[in-house]
């Protein structure tokens, strides 16, 4: 348990240092950002309560919008990618599937279900994100191809850095 | 009571979604300045659109009460018009004031019947002989000339419309003068035909055609535009259609003209006929 919450705190300051600190300069265009502060929430354990990681998607985000200076806005898109999360979860994964507390990642649940898992999330915080953002409907259109360009990016992202730290732990 | 603590604890999801997503959405809105002066703008202008709808409404209901006030201004301002007016030269010598002197005067009235499809169309309007109508007189609307005062009583009066067999108008086009008629084999309220003009003049397409000095319009009344020009074989004259100014088929506000200087001019035409 010590552990877990170790780790976690760990890849969480490891994640928001590199979102705030490297890939906010990084961009093309305006048109493809790449948020990958979102992986920490992806990666949470299985057996988390929902008050739980509602919370923590909520101090996630607020801690984010503090650095980009739009207080509320990536708050609000982690809320409601945790919703995405517990939803997505319990369709797929059977409840007492798992022991000793895994988590959702590439090396446990296999690629597929990995990718399949990262981009459902990945849209869903960033439409919201982008359509807050923008906070108009006459620009539907270009948000939207900003919404899918981010999510390609950031899901590459996210893949990097699940084959580069993740895989050899469980395996 | 437990019932509803069961339901919660078992949707906690989405209650706790709406909980930290309206967190959010406050925080974002009272801190973004952006956000918050779209939302003030987006309730302001819900709050104006339905403003502008009703106000449509009230406008359209006292739409009639606004025509009313509207044609009696363009009748007053008729009134002060330049071509209400007779150049009074010789008067310039003695009153040292006035120049002009007026020989129009216009009274607005509604039309109240109307037709357009018989062969001899009339009008009646909501003005007799108890508003100075008299039988003759002429009958113009916004747009262009409508016809002549045939018959008064004391509240109406009918017009003799200019599409009539027997309404002919002294017309001018680039300074030549014809005779305006319709009917004769012509039954289309939107034209006339222009009959008397030389056939070696060249009229194009277009020209103005306005009311002549001979006619009892004032002169340069709107008639219409020449829409058409055909020579007819072995006759001298020009057959030219015209679009008529006048829509007749929605007319609903004519101006009776009338001339303060017809009772000398004609007074003065019959002394002719005696000698």
């Amino acid at each position: 348990m010590g552990r877990v919450v170790i780790t976690n705190s760990i890849r969480f300051l490891l994640l928001i240092a590199t979102q705030v600190f490297l890939l906010k300069n990084i961009g093309y265009y305006n048109l493809s950002i790449p948020y990958l502060y979102i992986l920490f929430i992806l990666i949470l354990p299985f057996g988390i309560p929902n008050a739980l990681l509602f919370l923590l998607a909520f101090i996630t985000g607020l801690t984010i919008d503090v650095f980009y200076d739009t207080l509320g806005l990536n708050a609000a898109a982690c809320t409601v990618m945790a919703f995405v999360r517990i939803i997505f979860i319990n369709l797929t994964v059977q409840r007492d599937g798992f022991d000793n507390e895994p988590e959702p990642s590439l090396g446990i649940m296999g690629f597929r279900w990995f990718i399949f898992y990262a981009f459902i999330l990945t849209f869903s915080h960033h439409f919201i994100l982008f359509t807050f953002e923008s906070f108009k409907f006459s620009e539907l259109g270009y948000t939207l191809i900003r919404v899918i360009m981010s999510t390609l990016f950031t899901v590459f992202l996210m893949l990097i850095t699940e084959f580069a730290f993740f895989r050899k732990k469980i395996r | 009571m437990r019932n509803l603590w069961l339901f919660i604890s078992k949707y906690n999801a989405f209650f706790l979604l709406i909980i930290f997503f309206t967190i959010s959405l406050i925080l974002l809105i009272k801190n973004n300045s952006y956000q918050r002066a779209s939302v003030w703008n987006s309730s302001n202008q819900l709050v104006g659109r339905s403003y502008e709808r009703i106000n449509e409404i009230s406008s359209y209901l006292t739409l009639g009460k606004t025509n009313d006030s509207l044609a009696a201004e363009n009748a007053r301002l008729r009134n002060q018009l330049a071509t209400s007016f007779s150049s009074d030269s010789i008067k310039q010598v003695t009153v040292r004031d006035t120049t002009l002197k007026q020989q129009y005067t216009y009274t607005v009235a509604r039309v109240i019947n109307n037709s357009v499809h018989q062969k001899n169309n009339y009008l009646t309007i909501n003005r007799g002989s108890k508003h100075g109508i008299a039988k003759g007189m002429g009958v113009t609307s916004a747009k262009g000339i409508v016809g002549i005062i045939l018959n008064v009583n004391e509240n109406f009066a009918t017009i003799r419309s200019l599409l009539h067999s027997e309404t002919k108008v002294s017309a001018n086009v680039n300074g030549n003068i014809g005779s305006l008629i319709w009917g004769d084999g012509n039954y289309d309220p939107r034209f006339a035909y222009l009959k008397d003009i030389q056939s070696h003049l060249s009229i194009k397409k277009g020209a103005r055609v306005v009311t002549s000095e001979f006619s009892l319009f004032p002169q340069g009344t709107n008639i219409g535009y020449v829409a058409e020009t055909r020579t007819m074989e072995g006759d001298s004259s020009l057959d030219i259609k015209i679009k008529l100014d006048t829509d007749f088929a929605t007319l609903q506000y004519v101006y009776v003209i009338n001339n303060l200087l017809s009772a000398e001019q004609l007074s003065l035409e019959a002394q002719n006929k005696v000698e």
